[in-house]
C-alpha cells in the first residue's frame, strides 16, 4: 500500500466526505451558542475578501477615495465582528469544557488561532499610516524590544509590517482555521455535561452511559 | 455518521443540519451588520504627524528635540538596544534582560543620522552652514560639548517671531547657524523625505522618522488631546471613540495595576513584565486540557446548564442528580 492509499484509507475511516460536511447532528448542537464559530468565519472570510481589495489598491488608497474608505470601514468592523464572535466562542467553549474527550489540540488551536489573530490585527493598526498607526507603533515598540523581538519585528518598519498583515499572518490563520475545523468534523462536537452521575440524559430523558470524566480528560 | 461516531454519540438523537446554509446566513447576517456599522458609523483616520507639521507648530520644541539628538540626550540617543549600545530604556527582572542579550540591530546614532548627516546634504547651498559644520566636525568632543551645552541655556529664554526661534547670544560656535538650518529644513518639509532617504530608491522603513517624532514629544502631547495615553485609558482605544484593540484589555490593564505600575517594575521592567505575564497567562489558556483541576473549572461552573439548557430539558428525578456540580 502505497502513501496516497494510505492517506485515502484512513480519510475514509475518519473522516469521509459526509462526515466533512455532515448533513445530521446531535440534538443538543441546535443551540445559539453553536452559531459564535460560523460567525467568527464569516467575520473571516469578510476579512480576507475587503482586504483583497484594500490590498488591491495599495496601503494609501483608502486615505483619498471614499469607496476606499468605505471599504476600510467594512474592513474595520469585520475585524471588530471576528474577535467579538472568537472571543464568544472561546468562552462558550471554555464553559462546554469543549476539550473533553480527545479534543484537547482542537480546544489548543483555536487559542493559538486568536493569539495569531491579535498579532495580525495589530499589524493592522500600524500598518494604517495615519496617526493611529504612527502612536500604536510609537507606543508597542518599547514592549516588543524590552522582549528583544522588536530588533526583528520592527513595528516602525512599515514594509516589514505590511507584510506581515497582507500576506503571512492571515495566511497563518487560514491555515489554522482550517485545521481547527478539520479537528472539529474529525472529532465532532463534545458531549454535554452529565447531569445524573455515570449517567446523561438525552433529550427524551433517557439515561444514556456516559464515559468515565476521569477517561475522557 | 462513522461507526466510532455512532458510538460516542449512542442514545443521543440526531437531527438533519444543514452546514452550508448556516455558513450562507451567518456570512449574509456578518454582511449586513457591518455594512450598517461602516455606513453609520466609518472607521477613524486621523491624519499622520509629519516633522514639518510640528516645526510649524511648536519651532522651539522641534529645535530643542534636534538639539539633543545633536548633544546625545534625547530618549532615542540613550535608549539602549536594539538602536544603540546606551541603557537608558534597557530593561530587566534581574538577570532576564533579552533586550540586552539581543544587541544593536536597528543601528541610530542621532547626531549622524537627525542633525549632521540632514544638514550636510544641503550644506553645499549654503557657505555660511558648511563652515560651522566643518567647525564643529573638527572640534574636540568637549568643545562640542560645551557649544551645545551653552545652546541649551539659551534656547531656554528663547523667543519666537512668526517662524522663527530668535535666541539669545551664547558662546555657541557654529551651533546658531546649525540650528536655524535644521528649523528650515523641518518646516519646509525637507527632513520628513530626508530620514527616509538611503542608498536604496524605495524605502518603507519609517523607523528613523518615527522616532525623531517620539523624542519630539509631539506624539505623546497629540494623543493626550484625542485621549489615547494609558493614563486616560486609551492604550486598547483609538482616535474617535472607536473600540480599538479591545481584545488586548487584559494586557493593558496591566500597565494600570500593583505590582506594573510601581517601582521597581515600573522603573526597571515596565513592558517586559506586562509581556511576560500575558505570555504566561496565554500559555495557561492554551494548556487548559493537560492542566489538572483547571481542565474540570467549567463541569463546576453552571455555565454549561444554561448552555444546554434545552437539551437539559428533562430534569432527572430530585435525589439523583448530583448536587449542584
Amino acid at each position: 500500500m502505497n502513501l496516497t492509499e494510505r492517506l485515502q484509507r484512513k480519510l475514509s475511516e475518519n473522516l469521509p466526505y459526509e462526515e466533512l460536511v455532515p448533513a445530521e447532528q446531535p440534538i443538543y448542537v441546535r443551540s445559539y451558542v453553536y452559531l459564535f464559530g460560523v460567525l467568527t468565519l464569516a467575520s473571516f472570510i469578510l476579512l480576507i475578501t475587503t482586504g483583497v481589495i484594500l490590498a488591491g489598491f495599495g496601503p494609501q488608497w483608502w486615505h483619498s477615495s471614499n469607496v476606499g474608505h468605505f471599504f476600510n470601514s467594512v474592513h474595520y468592523w469585520s475585524a471588530q465582528a471576528f474577535f467579538f464572535f472568537m472571543v464568544l466562542h472561546l468562552w462558550t467553549t471554555f464553559f462546554q469544557g469543549a476539550w473533553r474527550e480527545g479534543r484537547a489540540v482542537t480546544w489548543a488551536s483555536g487559542v493559538v488561532i486568536f493569539l495569531t489573530s491579535v498579532l495580525t490585527a495589530f499589524t493592522g493598526y500600524v500598518s494604517q499610516q495615519n496617526f493611529d498607526g504612527q502612536w500604536i507603533a510609537i507606543q508597542a515598540k518599547d514592549a516588543l524590544n524590552s522582549t528583544g523581538v522588536g530588533a526583528f519585528f520592527d513595528v516602525l518598519n512599515f514594509g516589514q509590517m505590511y507584510g506581515f498583515h497582507v500576506v503571512i499572518l492571515p495566511a497563518v490563520v487560514g491555515l489554522l482555521i482550517t485545521g481547527h475545523l478539520f479537528l472539529v468534523r474529525l472529532h465532532g462536537v463534545v458531549r454535554p455535561y452529565p447531569l445524573a452521575a455515570g449517567r446523561i440524559l438525552n433529550a427524551q430523558g433517557d439515561a444514556v452511559p456516559l464515559v468515565s470524566e476521569e477517561a475522557a480528560q | 455518521m462513522i461507526a466510532r461516531k455512532k458510538e460516542y454519540y449512542r442514545g443521543i438523537p440526531t437531527a438533519p443540519y444543514d452546514l452550508v446554509k448556516e455558513l450562507l446566513v451567518a456570512l449574509g447576517v456578518v454582511t449586513i451588520l457591518v455594512v450598517i456599522l461602516s455606513a453609520v458609523l466609518s472607521s477613524p483616520d486621523e491624519p499622520p504627524l509629519t516633522i514639518k507639521k510640528i516645526a510649524q507648530q511648536d519651532p522651539v520644541g522641534f529645535v530643542q528635540a534636534a538639539l539633543n539628538e545633536l548633544d546625545g540626550t534625547s530618549g532615542i540617543a540613550g535608549y539602549g538596544p536594539p538602536y544603540n549600545s546606551s541603557s537608558g530604556s534597557v530593561q530587566n527582572i534581574g538577570p532576564i534582560s533579552p533586550q540586552s542579550w539581543i544587541g544593536v540591530h536597528i543601528p541610530v546614532n542621532t547626531a549622524q543620522d537627525y542633525v549632521l548627516g540632514p544638514l550636510s546634504q544641503v550644506s553645499f547651498t549654503d557657505v555660511a552652514l558648511a563652515t560651522a559644520l566643518s567647525q564643529y566636525d573638527k572640534a574636540p568632543s568637549a568643545e562640542q560639548g560645551k557649544w551645545t551645552d551653552a545652546y541649551n541655556t539659551a534656547l531656554a529664554k528663547a523667543t519666537v517671531q512668526g517662524s522663527a526661534v530668535s535666541v539669545p547670544h551664547c558662546a555657541c560656535g557654529p551651533v546658531p547657524v546649525m540650528m536655524s538650518s535644521m528649523l528650515l529644513l523641518g518646516q519646509r518639509g525637507a527632513m520628513d523625505g530626508q530620514l527616509l532617504a538611503s542608498n536604496q530608491f524605495y524605502r518603507t522603513d519609517y523607523s528613523r522618522p518615527l522616532l525623531f517624532l517620539a523624542d519630539a514629544g509631539a506624539v505623546q502631547s497629540h494623543a493626550e488631546d484625542l485621549h489615547l495615553l494609558g493614563t486616560q485609558w486609551g492604550v486598547m482605544n483609538e482616535t474617535g471613540n472607536y473600540p480599538g484593540q479591545a481584545w488586548m484589555w487584559l494586557y493593558t490593564t496591566l500597565y494600570q495595576i500593583w505590582p506594573f505600575n510601581v517601582a521597581p517594575l515600573a522603573t526597571t521592567a515596565g513592558d517586559l513584565a506586562p509581556m511576560i505575564t500575558i505570555s504566561i497567562l496565554s500559555l495557561l489558556i492554551l494548556l487548559v486540557p493537560w492542566i489538572p483541576g483547571l481542565n474540570r473549572l467549567p463541569r463546576y461552573i453552571p455555565v454549561y446548564r444554561l448552555i444546554w439548557k434545552d437539551y437539559y430539558g428533562n430534569q432527572p428525578p430530585k435525589g439523583q442528580e448530583r448536587g449542584d456540580e
